[in-house]
């Protein structure tokens, strides 16, 4: 194994190490940049370890659309240490489970284990950050993979939909694409250019390194001082200041596709997380369209007693509706989705949709309802902190955006939300002028009244 | 080094808390459920995981879908409260509470605070046993099912598994009916035959309810039988399941759904129910086939090395009956038939060769050694208890857990394979852009 070859000796990081303790967490940065953050739970005998790497389809354009999401698949293809075939054995042996996922804002790893089991992660992850192969072969194999991937995504209404509303919704910043990239991107992409890409961004100067469970933080820093702290800092990072122009009259795509369902999605330009109007637009969004869950894997409530459930799929015209408020590191989108009845058309549920929103601007919500949001977002909270691998998820998730203390913060920020702020972010937010609205129009008679 | 081991081990010793008879608190009621509480202060969560003592097994394939409208339905209205009523409550808090039909048992299931357990006790008891099935409320559902349904027929994935089912079960087998049933059923299906299928069907006879977390047994009990210690509801026996026997020829069928750039194939044959004696034998057979590291020797071989598709694994369904066992994959229309090939030829291997003595020990660690992950959430906590209790493994199922799995020989995992997975007779339902090519 990689340890056995390497140094012994444990260095003593935190005594040369500017360490921040906040509410139990633990932040510090290494000598070479990675930024380390250490939470103990004792509550179950497991670990998580994740690396956070700040490049996603934000940092892409036009002809490398879908690069870092390659990147990541080529991280599971091995090293010299760990070749591909032994890599994929090495966390399941040992009872754990690992993944990578790649967004607009980030490329991330993670493994999960029995906490005894935790060094392989830190060996895993410390080797391929600097030492993925990228073998032409694989990366002609994976390229099928990845087509095969978004062919699969491709076969969702939803999915079409949703990569129009980006395309409409963004002209110049990268978050028009999605993660997954275009078709032809994907066909001409080559082995250098992700091979480039991967020594671009991958450096401990541009990775935040997160590990949650039942281990004692000094002892978690020195391994991770070990295994991480000999890497050397990776070049200047290239400069994405891309920002998306004042949008100034509302959008409109249509997809034309199979099937006999019709859906609808209405996305407005909202702030990025660390906006002073965040918390206020997720109370609205409560609100709206029902509780967000804060669980990595699923778990969300239901949202039958939310203002749009009552207004489109009491009323027949939509079977369900949701809202999406994403924490973004540059300005996003609030979208609602809707799926519409049979028998309707996305015409009628955009129309109720606008009624109902007109309420919320022309009227402030009801302090209960604000009361409301906010305990179930406490609620959501506990259970999403039930599971070591969705805190780290979380504690990195936010570094991506802000810091991990806007993880920490979320329930005290909501709280202190007024009926006055949710009323003000209604007003600002909620604009026709600054929207885009997608129809997916089924071919096969979705969208026509009913026969009775 | 070796004292910085020591001192995770330590924590190691002091946390594990593998549930067992001695922390699983189990009553019996006169009225036939079955309550088992497992406490958990280390956060403030409580989850109810419940089975109801009928499914869709119970439903003609004229009526197919009425569990399942029924169960959703149950949610709608109650005497006490309206539809809106039971969310708002339900939601004003934060909470989750769900009951649906499966396929063998129902169920129900509950996520709240521990402040909350009392109000989500009192919402299950009331819209399990004061359903009113308001006319109104049946014509949503109603609705809601008919688009989930067109969404249905234009899905791969749930066209190709629909399919599968009605190839590899007799026509009139449970199992291979859709629990969700058909457009055709569904429109016909009247609010009378809803409530009768609750009046026939619902009750607390064959109730097993989980509750795992920040409460104290005591105090559980107390409250579940305040709320349904005098319910009785239904009292039925399920009729005994038809046979289903093994295939003898290879069944395959290709469902069209128009204008896909992927189809989604399932491929397999009937395997053991779970309480089946070589059922460990299986579910490591499995392992080794299509699940293990990056999905097994499937993922290894259709993805890694063929490059053909994101997603090749198998599934072992287990359950009360004699469920599936299965590969599922996603290909290019112009793969299916090689991508085929490959699952068929690992699947021959698996028949014909014993397993690698190491590749059978890293399968053991893996399934072994995940446990702790599986028993880190309230949820994966009451899972495990539920399954002990509806499969009768004991209470002390996982405490014996590893020692079951580690005597498993590769002859035992190889004569599960060979006895459930003929590589000339199975079902094969593609589902994508291209429609059948066979007549018939």
């Amino acid at each position: 194994m990689a340890t056995t070859r390497r140094s012994t000796r444990l260095r003593k990081p935190a005594r040369r190490l500017k360490i921040a303790r906040r509410n139990g967490v633990l932040k510090t940065t290494l000598a070479n940049g990675l930024t380390v953050i250490l939470k103990e739970n004792h509550n179950a005998p497991v670990a998580t370890f994740w690396c956070w790497y700040k490049v996603g389809s934000r940092h892409e354009w036009s002809g490398i659309t879908g690069i870092s999401h390659w990147v990541e698949h080529m991280l599971f293809k091995g090293t010299k240490t760990f070749p591909k075939a032994m890599v994929d054995k090495i966390v399941s042996r040992e009872g754990g489970l690992w993944n990578g996922m790649t967004w607009l804002d980030f490329t991330t790893y993670f493994e999960t284990l029995p906490v005894a089991k935790i060094d392989v992660a830190l060996q895993i992850e410390s080797d391929r950050m600097v030492n993925s192969l990228f073998a032409p072969k694989d990366v002609e194999s994976e390229r099928t993979v990845i087509i095969s991937e978004r062919q699969g995504n491709e076969n969702n209404p939803q999915f079409l939909l949703g990569e129009s509303m980006q395309a409409a919704a963004f002209v110049a910043h990268g978050y028009h694409h999605e993660t997954i990239g275009h078709l032809c991107d994907l066909h001409a992409l080559t082995r250098d250019d992700l091979f480039g890409h991967y020594k671009t961004y991958y450096a401990p100067n541009n990775c935040v390194a997160v590990a949650v469970g039942a281990f004692d933080a000094k002892d978690m820093l020195a391994r991770i001082d070990k295994s991480f702290g000999r890497i050397k800092p990776g070049p200047a990072l290239p400069r994405i200041a891309s920002v998306e122009p004042e949008q100034k009259g509302e959008r409109r795509v249509t997809v034309d596709g199979d099937g006999a369902t019709a859906y609808i999605d209405v996305a407005y330009r909202v702030p990025e997380a660390r906006h002073a109007d965040f918390p206020a637009l997720v109370v609205l969004d409560a609100i709206l369209a029902g509780a967000s869950g804060l669980s990595l894997f699923g778990g969300g409530t239901t949202n039958a007693s939310s203002r749009l459930y009552r207004a489109l799929v009491d009323t027949e015209l939509a079977t369900n509706v949701a809202g999406s408020m994403v924490p973004t590191h540059d300005p996003y989108l609030y979208t609602i989705s809707a799926t519409v009845r049979q028998g309707h058309t996305p015409a009628e549920v955009e129309a109720a949709l606008d009624a109902e929103l007109q309420k919320v601007i022309d009227q402030a919500p009801a302090q209960e309802e604000v009361d409301k949001a906010i305990k179930q977002a406490k609620a959501q909270f506990a259970y999403g902190s039930e599971s070591v691998t969705n805190q780290g998820f979380w504690y990195g998730f936010s570094e991506m955006f802000a810091d991990y203390a806007w993880f920490e913060d979320y329930l005290p920020r909501l709280s202190r939300v007024t009926v006055g702020d949710v009323h003000r972010v209604a007003q600002d937010y909620l604009l026709k002028g600054r929207r885009t609205v997608g129809y997916y129009v089924p071919k096969q008679g979705g969208g026509m009244k009913d026969e009775g | 080094m070796k004292a910085k081991r020591k001192a995770l081990t330590h924590h190691v010793s002091r946390i594990t808390d593998i549930p067992g008879p001695d922390t699983i608190h189990r009553r019996e009621h006169p009225n036939g459920m079955v309550v088992l509480v497992k406490e958990n202060f280390t956060n403030p969560v409580v989850v109810i995981d419940g089975v109801l003592n009928f499914g869709s097994v119970d439903v003609k394939r004229a009526q197919a879908g009425l569990a399942s409208f029924m169960a959703s339905v149950i949610m709608r209205g109650t005497q006490r409260r309206t539809f809106q009523q039971v969310y708002e409550a339900i939601e004003s808090v934060g909470a989750a509470v769900d009951v649906s039909a499966g396929l063998n048992r129902s169920g129900f299931g509950t996520k709240s605070l521990a402040e909350d357990l009392p109000l989500v006790i009192d919402i299950l008891a009331d819209v399990l046993q004061n359903p009113t099935f308001p006319e109104a409320e049946v014509e949503k559902e109603r609705g809601e099912i008919l688009t989930d349904l067109e969404e249905r027929a234009n899905d791969t994935q749930r066209t190709a598994s629909l399919t599968f089912r009605e190839l590899l079960y007799p026509a009139e087998h449970p199992y291979s009916i859709s629990g969700s049933g058909y457009v055709e059923t569904i429109r016909a299906l009247k609010r009378d035959d809803l409530e009768r299928f609750y009046r026939e069907r619902v009750g607390a006879q064959g109730m097993i309810v989980t509750i795992v977390g920040a409460v104290k047994a005591e105090d559980v009990f107390r409250m579940w039988e305040d709320a349904f210690g005098n319910w009785t509801g239904a009292r039925t026996e399920h009729a005994p399941l038809p046979d289903a026997p093994r295939l003898t020829e290879m069944r395959r069928k290709s469902a069209l759904v128009p204008g896909k750039t992927q189809s989604d194939l399932v491929l397999g044959c009937i395997g053991p129910a779970r309480a089946a004696p070589d059922y460990f034998s299986a579910a490591l057979c499995n392992s080794v086939l299509g699940r293990f590291g990056m999905m097994g020797r499937l993922g290894a071989k259709v993805r890694e090395k063929g490059g053909m598709a994101y997603y090749a694994y198998s599934v072992l369904e287990g359950g009360l009956g004699p469920g599936a066992w299965n590969v599922v994959a996603g290909v290019n229309p112009a793969n299916v038939d090689r991508a085929v090939k490959l699952i068929i030829g690992e699947i021959k291997r698996i028949c014909d060769t014993k397993i690698p003595a190491k590749e059978l020990s890293d399968n053991k660690a893996f399934i072994t050694g995940s446990l702790p992950l599986r028993l880190e959430t309230n949820d994966g906590v009451a899972d495990q208890i539920t399954n002990m209790e509806l499969y009768g493994l004991g209470l002390d199922y996982l405490l014996k857990y590893t020692d079951m799995v580690n005597v498993i020989t590769a002859a035992q995992v190889q004569a599960a394979a060979q006895k459930y997975f003929d590589p000339d007779a199975y079902a094969l339902a593609v589902a994508g852009p291209i429609g059948d090519r066979l007549a018939g």
